[in-house]
């Protein structure tokens, strides 16, 4: 049972819809997750149509059946400050060295420090226990970095190497590495049925597994229906064309004729989509993953659309808890 | 379908062809089409006779394979299988490359090799938010001030933002001029050791804390970092600042390219209120990917009515004996969005029993049937069954028309002033020459009519 996932996925895939749509689905009754970003975009309160998410846990949403859904905008120089605070006893010191900008330096370009602060962070979250001994969160999900960056991500432990080779930043990393690397996580890969992501998400897959880290699922977005097949359509254009222009007058429409060519056409294109998305699918089966697929929401994204994509999620519930 | 009457039209030809366009520079949010765009022109350009060169950045790889640039080395190739008068070449930016090359050309050899090996270098030179764009913006200097050719088509990184390109490099000039940096400094310039005593009280139990925390080894590479790049430092913000210049130069000309869908187009608006405020030349809007139809006189609602009228004729059909042909698709009438995919992905789940998780044997296709029943869309064969598809397929094009059309004019509303050229979808990918051209040719057409 994974306790901990993670989306990632090439940029503009869905990472933080279906992220958010995970959190919503796994929040069954009763159940509470915890969705985090990371990257300081505030993706998920555009999402849920709320004002900007403070470094607090905050409940956004009420899923069907009473589960609750908490979200938390990870902040890097504020997860530094903590730690600070946390093993110095800073105090006002450490509002000097955020002002001086050493926070800013340190959270910024030492290797690895700043990814270690966020997945620290959530990990942390992913661990902690009330005061019955149960876990607060049941589930957390996190709108991870896009697939090019998710394993340097990740893998903190490599990444702080060079730098920390002890102290408390060096503790973290391993205690991050050991819930990484353990079946409480996994991480899943977004993508559409194009050649761009999944080719980005085959290169992810490689390269999360040359560290070890979990795989997850292959999640496609965004999928279409098919209408047509190519067999129907190759039909329609040879010696078809004019019973479709008799049917087409039969079912009331004006100058049939003039409209058989540029359906065909349109269903040319079409059954080219269906092959080139065969293709990409034939690609994605190929990786061994398991793989779900979730509708493209035609009338945009909004909340309604959002609730939908959990629905979708929720039934296949028993694959993602 | 014509354009939005407040739209002007982008004339692409005039502008390839002018001697005096000398850059031009594609931006535009991630995944709509700003490196095929950049491709597309570049090919234009040289069919037309410019000598041009295009800086990719992040090309599809069958794009850049076709185009000779798949591999890294930084340095622009010709383009074989461009036809007419011109010249194209072609590179692929490789980020990490062009920031050493910067090192290795201002600082002597051990230096040099001093800053490439830090950590702190390592890591800003590979992951710093921004160095993509800064190093698009060098190479761009670069090849400008090799005057080899006469056109420069730039592509821009894949950010969320169409703005990074403009704010990063700035970003990252500022980080490596910031107050830290140079308190750290300070002391290394007044000599190495002996300088560490004049740094104040305050100053070193700050650096001492985030050393504890960060490790032993982190002033001292902190250190090195700082001394070694040194020199550097004024020469990164004048160079980032000379090219930025060259941005708002007579010759230079910004294209905004976006997906006619709220997110690009709201991104594309910022970026041409941004562009005016730096008094950088806009030369207009790709609108790309557009969807058209030449059927266009029918409404998806009408489509719709007539194709479930057909459709009601269908039940009787199959009942006639012809639905064991169907594959196993629900023979019940119900809608053909309804069944396919998603129910496949229901199925999905419902085979992949609890334990499943625990020992996934993913390869099998028992737990994923999604592929064989989604590919396998339903095989048509009456007549009605065909011509209803037509249909529910046309109904489903205008509204994806509607749809775009309406983003679109929410764009022109506001920025009438902005011209537009519109290219079409094609159905499959733009990989090779052909598909390069037809987007060119679309370019320059810049209506998506089909
Ligand atoms: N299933 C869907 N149907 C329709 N629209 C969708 C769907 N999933 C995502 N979208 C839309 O696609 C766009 C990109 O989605 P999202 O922001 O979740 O992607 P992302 O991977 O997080 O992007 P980034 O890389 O910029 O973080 C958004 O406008 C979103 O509303
Ligand atoms: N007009 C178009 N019709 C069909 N496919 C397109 C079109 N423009 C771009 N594409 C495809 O979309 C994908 C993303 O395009 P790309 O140019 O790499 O986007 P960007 O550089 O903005 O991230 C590529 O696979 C490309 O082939
Ligand atoms: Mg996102
Ligand atoms: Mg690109």
């Amino acid at each position: 049972m994974s306790r901990f996932q993670v989306v990632s996925g090439k940029g503009g895939t869905g990472k933080t819809t279906v992220a958010a749509a995970l959190a919503l689905a796994l929040a069954t009754e009763g159940k509470r997750t915890l969705l985090v970003e990371v990257e300081g975009r505030q993706g998920i309160a555009q999402l849920f149509e709320t004002e900007a998410l403070p470094y607090e846990e905050r409940k956004i949403a009420v899923a069907s059946g009473g589960g609750e859904v908490y979200a938390l905008a990870i902040d890097a120089e504020r997860a530094l400050l903590d730690y600070l605070q946390m093993f110095y006893k800073l105090g006002s010191a450490g509002r000097a060295l955020k002002k001086i900008g050493a926070i800013d330096f340190a959270t910024t370009i030492a290797p690895g420090v700043r990814d270690v602060l966020l997945t620290g962070k959530a990990c942390e979250a992913v661990r902690r226990r009330d005061r019955q001994g149960r876990f607060t969160y049941d589930y957390v999900v996190m709108d991870a970095p896009p697939t090019g960056r998710i394993t340097r991500f990740l893998n903190v432990n490599d990444e702080v190497a060079g730098l920390a080779k002890i102290g408390p930043i060096h503790n973290q990393a391993q205690a991050v590495m050991r819930v990484l690397k353990s079946p409480e996580t996994a991480v899943h890969l977004v993508t559409l049925l194009e050649e761009m992501p999944v080719q980005e998400t085959a290169d992810g897959i490689t390269e999360l597994k040359g560290a070890e880290l979990p795989v997850g699922k292959v999640i496609v977005n965004m999928v279409r229906p098919h209408l047509l097949d190519e067999a129907a359509v190759r039909a329609a254009a040879g010696d078809r064309r004019k019973e479709v222009a008799k049917t087409l007058a039969a079912a009331g429409l004006s100058a049939p004729t003039k409209l058989v060519g540029p359906l065909l056409e349109q269903a040319a294109e079409h059954a080219q989509r269906v092959e080139l998305e065969r293709e990409q699918r034939g690609v994605l089966a190929k990786l061994g993953l398991p793989t779900y697929e979730l509708p493209l929401i035609g009338e945009g994204m909004d909340l309604a659309g959002l609730y939908r994509l959990a629905a979708e999620l929720r039934s296949l519930g028993k694959a993602f808890s | 379908m014509t354009l939005h009457p407040a739209a002007a039209p982008l004339a692409i030809d005039p502008l390839l062809d002018d001697p005096a366009t000398r850059i031009i520079v594609c931006c535009g949010s991630g995944g709509v089409g700003k490196t095929t765009t950049a491709a597309a022109l570049g090919v234009r350009a040289a069919e037309r006779g410019r000598k041009a060169v295009v800086l990719t950045i992040d090309p599809a790889r069958r794009l850049a394979q076709s185009m000779g640039i798949d591999s890294l080395n930084n340095t622009p190739r010709q383009v074989k299988g461009v036809e007419g008068p011109g010249e194209l070449h072609a590179m692929m930016l490789d980020m990490k490359r062009t920031f050493d090359e910067i090192v290795e050309a201002h600082a002597d050899k051990d230096r040099a090799r001093a800053i490439l090996e830090n950590p702190f270098y390592q890591s800003l030179s590979a992951g710093f938010a921004g160095t993509q764009e800064y190093m698009a913006m060098e190479k761009l200097g670069q090849l400008r001030a090799r005057d080899e050719w006469d056109l420069i088509i730039v592509d821009t990184p894949p950010s969320r933002s169409a703005l990074d390109f403009l704010d990063a490099p700035k970003r990252l000039g500022s980080f490596l001029d910031g107050k830290f940096i140079r308190l750290l400094m300070a002391p290394a310039k007044m000599g190495g050791r002996a300088g560490m005593k004049f740094l104040n009280v305050g100053m070193s139990m700050m650096t001492g804390t985030l050393g504890k925390l960060l490790g032993g080894q982190f002033l001292r590479d902190v250190q090195t970092f700082v001394t070694a790049m040194d020199t550097m430092f004024g020469g990164f913000r004048t160079r980032a600042d000379a090219t930025y210049r060259l941005l708002q130069a007579p010759g230079t000309a910004f294209l905004v390219v976006a997906a006619p869908e709220r997110d690009a187009l709201r991104e594309a608006a910022y970026f041409v209120e941004r562009l005016a405020a730096e008094e950088m030349p806009l030369a207009g809007l790709v609108l790309n990917r557009v969807h058209g139809s030449g059927a266009a006189r029918l409404s998806a609602e009408r489509a719709r009515a007539a194709a479930e009228n057909l459709e009601d004729g269908r039940i009787v059909d199959q009942e006639a004996g012809k639905a064991v042909e169907r594959g196993g698709a629900a023979p019940d009438g119900s809608s053909p969005e309804a069944s396919g995919t998603y129910e496949a992905t229901e199925a999905a789940a419902a085979a992949e029993s609890p334990e499943d998780h625990a020992s996934p044997d993913p390869a099998a296709p028992a737990s994923n049937p999604t592929f064989a029943q989604a590919s396998d869309a339903r095989s048509v064969t009456t007549v009605e069954q065909l011509t209803a598809g037509l249909l529910h397929l046309h109904a489903e094009r205008m509204q994806v028309l509607a749809r775009e059309r309406r983003t679109r004019d929410r764009f022109t509303a506001l920025h009438p002033e902005v011209a537009v050229a519109e290219v079409a979808a094609l159905p499959g990918d733009v990989h090779d020459l052909a598909g390069l051209r037809a987007v060119g040719d679309r370019l320059a057409d810049g209506r998506a009519t089909t």
